[in-house]
């Protein structure tokens, strides 16, 4: 093995695929570490999008009366719930996961990748486990999913690749601004009411999806509806597409910002 | 050379910048901004060559051109002083930071623990943490349960493998911790003082450890400021002064240079002050007299007696507190220890105090000697220690009168009152 100044590591995605357990035990740490001294503990992961679900529904499905394409407003709403909490908690535990883990970074090496890879897990399983409402939702409503529901995953990867994506522009850069810190909250409450959430993206008149699509969750969160409620709830698949064009780029450019500034965040971190 | 080289340093280079004007670390976006700002304006009217921001930056070569050897099995003991770069070139070898220039060539698997217990996490209990710091030092999960009880034995917590670390002791969680890393198996392990943990009783069985591996035939790395550990430990030694190696040869003659320097003759002086201190008690001045004259004196010759000053700002608990030394010779080992207490069961309550011990007549051979100082409530924890307070030197010894000098290095660091008798057969 070599060190040298400016060296390309040539071994780098082998050596992510050798630190492969480490990955493993980090995300189970998360796991494990997420819920503990709660008393009610992963039902945490069922409470939180059950509440926006609820009052989503009241204040956009009651109050304002918006249009829900003929599906029972509160399937409408959870339908996008879910994928938009999966992507605002993996993007919030990616974007602080070098910070929060920075005494590991100082002392150990791995590629450090697998820090915001692994920090997605604990999101993911709180969807997977989240995913219990839309079920009984659904079973109450009596809405059987056509074949499209077989996209489902399509999108939940989609999914986490926006929040990987995002998330490693702003992990890698909250390293030398912790500025960036304190964006995330901040993007996530403004995402949860510009993303197509409590209401059907079909509302937003036709000239502006190309502009309201550079939201690239809008994209995923249309897919997600179209896939579970089988019937096509405002979908508009250029803006679909546009999502995802939008997020290989982020994910491609956020990959690359990673690895260049890695090697160098020991020493500012 | 015999054996084969496992690393080869070429030219290794760390450079750091320095910011001046700022306390923290971290640059805000808006300072980064504004700096930009200034910069470009700066640009615009020519005037970049004495800006004041350029100042306020300055380069420290934390590294600069170190080059050395390491064979297998070789255990190689590196020392210097705070800031001389030990901890750089830990980081360089273990892969942590990148170099800033030069070229490092490693053959074989490293592990390097820098500190016990790396990504512990409080809220995990004993048994998952030993999963998840072993697998951070490079263990794989096979490994790990094959090593599972002997750990854990080591580590003395059978029955708390199910709490969470937090309700730990720190005895334990370092136990813990210790024995974790000591089961890693590399070709090459790396160590950063993290021996300097725990009671007395784990020291040594940590000391032991780290024998066993010594005596396996691994290449060792070790960084310590503990010189005689070292001697015990390493084979060689560097010496990092400013980033560089300013000495390499066998850790015997390569520890006693650098002590003799640390103790060198100009810098004897017989009183020494410390600066402003955070804690609620600590030491604050020392000087040694010669009792016979009163006078401050760092000579002296066997047979004197000695006398210590200590001054000491306190806040005094009720139950009494007691002031202890260690003498230590010119390779840093502990040669001698007294203590208010347990020697002449003696409390102190007073919040100011001026201590005085007399000491002697010193049978000491001729050589450097230093004490090092600390406080405390007997059988509970150290409040301050001072460490290498100050030196003196025993310029003669000739306890019997005989005109003959006993030399320390070669003879050891006392003589005691005898008597010979010779008889014809």
């Amino acid at each position: 093995m070599v060190i040298e100044a400016g060296r390309v590591e040539l071994h780098y995605w082998r050596d992510l695929w050798r630190y492969r357990q480490l990955f493993y035990f980090l995300a189970w740490r998360d796991i494990l570490v997420r819920y503990k001294q709660t008393v009610i503990g992963i039902l945490w992961a069922v409470i939180r999008p059950m509440m926006t679900i609820v009052v989503f529904t009241f204040i956009f499905g009651r109050l304002a009366k918006l249009p829900s394409d003929g599906v029972p407003y509160p399937i409408l709403v959870g339908a996008a719930t879910l994928p938009w909490q999966l992507f605002a908690t993996a993007f919030a535990e990616v974007g602080n996961s070098l910070v929060s883990n920075a005494h590991l970074i100082s002392k150990v090496y791995f590629p450090r990748l697998i820090i915001p890879a692994s920090a997605v897990a604990a999101g993911l399983i709180d969807f997977l486990i989240s995913m219990a409402i839309l079920v009984s939702l659904m079973l109450w409503y009596g809405i059987v999913p056509s074949w499209r529901i077989l996209a489902l995953p399509i999108f939940i990867v989609v999914a986490l690749g926006a929040a990987i994506g995002t998330g490693l522009w702003i992990a890698a850069l909250n390293v030398k601004y912790r500025d960036f810190r304190h964006l995330i909250p901040f993007l996530l409450q403004v995402g949860l009411f510009i993303s197509p959430i409590g209401f059907s993206s079909a509302i937003v008149p036709e000239r502006w999806r190309p502009l309201y699509s550079l939201n690239p969750m809008s994209g995923v969160i249309d897919g997600f509806r179209w896939s579970v409620l089988g019937v096509n709830v405002g979908i508009y698949w250029p803006g679909v597409l546009m999502s995802l064009g939008l997020i290989v780029l982020l994910l491609v450019t956020g990959v690359a910002y990673f690895r260049k500034t890695e090697r160098t965040f020991v020493d500012v971190i | 050379m015999s054996a084969p080289e496992v690393i080869a340093v070429e030219g290794l280079t760390k450079k750091y910048l320095i910011r001046h004007e700022q306390q923290e670390r971290h640059v805000t976006l808006r300072e980064a901004l504004a700096g930009g700002l200034k910069h470009v304006g700066e640009r615009l009217l020519g005037r970049t060559k004495d800006a004041p921001a350029r100042r306020s930056r300055e380069e420290f070569w934390a590294l600069d051109h170190v080059n050395f050897k390491v064979y297998e099995g070789q255990r190689l003991g590196i020392i210097g002083h705070n800031g001389a770069g030990k901890s750089t070139l830990l980081k360089i070898l273990s892969r942590i930071t990148e170099p800033t220039g030069g070229r490092i060539e490693i053959r074989g698997r490293v592990s390097s623990l820098l500190e016990v217990g790396t990504g512990f996490h409080p809220e995990l209990t004993g048994r998952e943490n030993i999963y998840l710091n072993g697998t951070i030092l490079g263990m794989s999960s096979r490994e790990i349960r094959r090593k599972f009880d002997e750990i854990v034995a080591f580590a003395e917590i059978e029955q708390f493998l199910d709490t969470p670390a937090k309700r730990y002791s720190s005895g334990m969680y370092v136990r813990l911790a210790f024995a974790i890393a000591a089961h890693v198996d590399p070709d090459i392990l790396i160590v950063d003082e993290v021996l300097a943990v725990g009671d007395i009783q784990f020291r040594q069985k940590s000391l032991g450890k780290m024998q066993d591996l010594r005596e396996s035939g691994r290449t060792l790395i070790f960084v310590s400021h503990d010189l005689s550990m070292v001697r015990q430990l390493c084979s060689h030694a560097i010496w990092l002064k400013k980033g560089k190696v300013y000495c390499f040869g066998e850790s015997e003659v390569v520890t006693s240079d650098y002590q003799n320097e640390v103790l060198a003759p100009e810098t004897l002086v017989p009183s020494r002050d410390r600066g402003a201190h955070t804690s609620a008690y600590f030491l604050r001045r020392v000087e040694l007299r010669n009792h016979h004259t009163g006078q401050p004196s760092s000579q002296y010759v066997a047979g004197d007696v000695m006398e210590i000053h200590l001054w000491a700002n306190a806040r005094a608990p009720v139950s009494g507190y007691t002031v202890e030394f260690l003498l230590l010779n010119e390779r840093g080992d502990r040669i001698s220890f007294g203590a208010a207490n347990p020697v002449q069961n003696t409390h102190f309550q007073s919040h100011h105090t001026h201590f005085v011990c007399t000491l002697g007549p010193l049978p000491l051979t001729s050589g450097l000697y230093s004490f090092s100082f600390s406080v405390r409530v007997w059988g509970l924890e150290r409040w301050d220690s001072w460490e290498h307070a100050v030196s003196f030197r025993i310029t003669r010894c000739d306890l019997f009168g005989t005109g003959h000098d006993v030399p320390g290095l070669v003879n050891g660091d006392f003589v005691m009152p005898q008597t010979w008798r010779g008889e014809e057969l």
